[in-house]
């Protein structure tokens, strides 16, 4: 990766041309040509550097419910609640984290109501409390990183 | 010390008839990389190009698309560490203090959850990235500095592994990546 392509990422993250040629805006801004910007997005695609390029939704518009939900795996334990947690196709992603809450798993449902159903049965089948915690507010969200 | 309890709104879901929803999943996996996206898009969707890109200003002006912008593996890009870092912060200044610490461009996300008590204080989230968890402290300690959380308690939780990654189910057959 050069500072070429460093400055297309970060050009990139903050927005893209509602215009007939998007790309060619982008490149003139950036003083590359249009087939140069093309080829190294793609590039950049391919060697997994980026894993998109394209919209951001919000998920809640189109619908969908989410919620984070925490955990406190004994010592020990962890691989086998993980393994049950893990089984469900709304676990969006599942981290360990070094702390006494020690399990941090995304839910993503269609339905808000399925939400507590899925908590409900992980707390059923694993006999431990989960600690549901929906986003009541967003103060931002960027993912916009200088690289 | 007054506490005004808010209840979460539900998200008012959007009407969107069926070419936004074409539109939407069409999308979803990226952009096409040529010279003219918006038109070929329109090709694939039965729409002439002008079409395109007025739905998508309306997508973008309601908010159901955030942004359009490249998605980055920050691992890949050099920052391997990022912590959850949670705070406990009266009611009353929490959208003002995570504002402050939006701001910062190694935030990449700060959202208010609800407090879960007596076992969890922290109403505040926010990830914090770094090229390592010694430069992730170091961020967390500027954003102290700079926002004023001095008195503010704190917890910070690094991930030790991640266990599975998907995007999120949209309309049953299609994925879709979203924050939680």
């Amino acid at each position: 990766m050069d500072e070429i392509d460093r400055k297309i990422i970060n050009t990139l993250q903050t927005g893209f041309p509602l215009s007939e040629e998007p790309y060619a805006e982008v490149a003139d801004q950036l003083g590359v040509s249009e087939k140069d910007l093309l080829n190294r997005l793609s590039g950049l695609l391919e060697n997994k550097v980026l894993t998109r390029f394209g919209p951001m939704y919000d998920a809640q518009k189109l619908g969908g419910a989410f919620s984070l939900v925490a955990v406190r795996v004994p010592e020990g334990d962890f691989h086998r609640i993980a393994e049950i947690v893990n089984s469900y196709p709304e676990v969006a992603h599942n981290y360990q984290r070094d702390h006494d809450f020690n399990m941090w798993y995304v839910l993503a449902t269609e339905t808000p109501e399925k939400i507590n159903e899925v908590n409900y049965d992980i707390e059923q089948r694993t006999g431990l409390k989960v600690f549901n915690m929906p986003k009541l507010d967003e103060y931002y969200i960027g993912l916009q990183l200088p690289v | 010390m007054k506490v005004t309890l808010r209840l979460p709104e539900l998200p008012a879901q959007a009407i969107l008839d069926e070419q936004d929803q074409s539109l939407i999943t069409l999308i979803q996996t990226g952009l096409p990389l040529s010279a003219t996206p918006y038109a070929d898009l329109g090709k694939q969707l039965g729409m002439d190009e002008y079409e395109v890109i007025e739905r998508l200003k309306r997508l973008t002006s309601e908010n159901i698309i955030k942004r359009f912008g490249v998605v980055v593996r920050h691992h890949e890009l050099g920052y391997h560490a990022n912590a959850m870092t949670v705070w406990n912060i009266p009611d009353e200044i929490v959208s003002e203090l995570g504002s402050c610490m939006g701001q910062f461009e190694f935030v990449t996300l700060c959202y208010r959850r609800p407090r879960r008590l007596p076992e969890w204080p922290y109403n505040l989230f926010t990830m914090i990235h770094g090229q390592d968890r010694d430069d992730v402290l170091a961020n967390i300690r500027l954003l102290i500095e700079r926002c004023g959380l001095d008195a503010i308690e704190h917890d910070v939780l690094f991930s030790t592994r991640r266990f599975k990654q998907r995007g999120a189910i949209y309309h049953k057959t299609n994925t879709i990546h979203a924050a939680s």
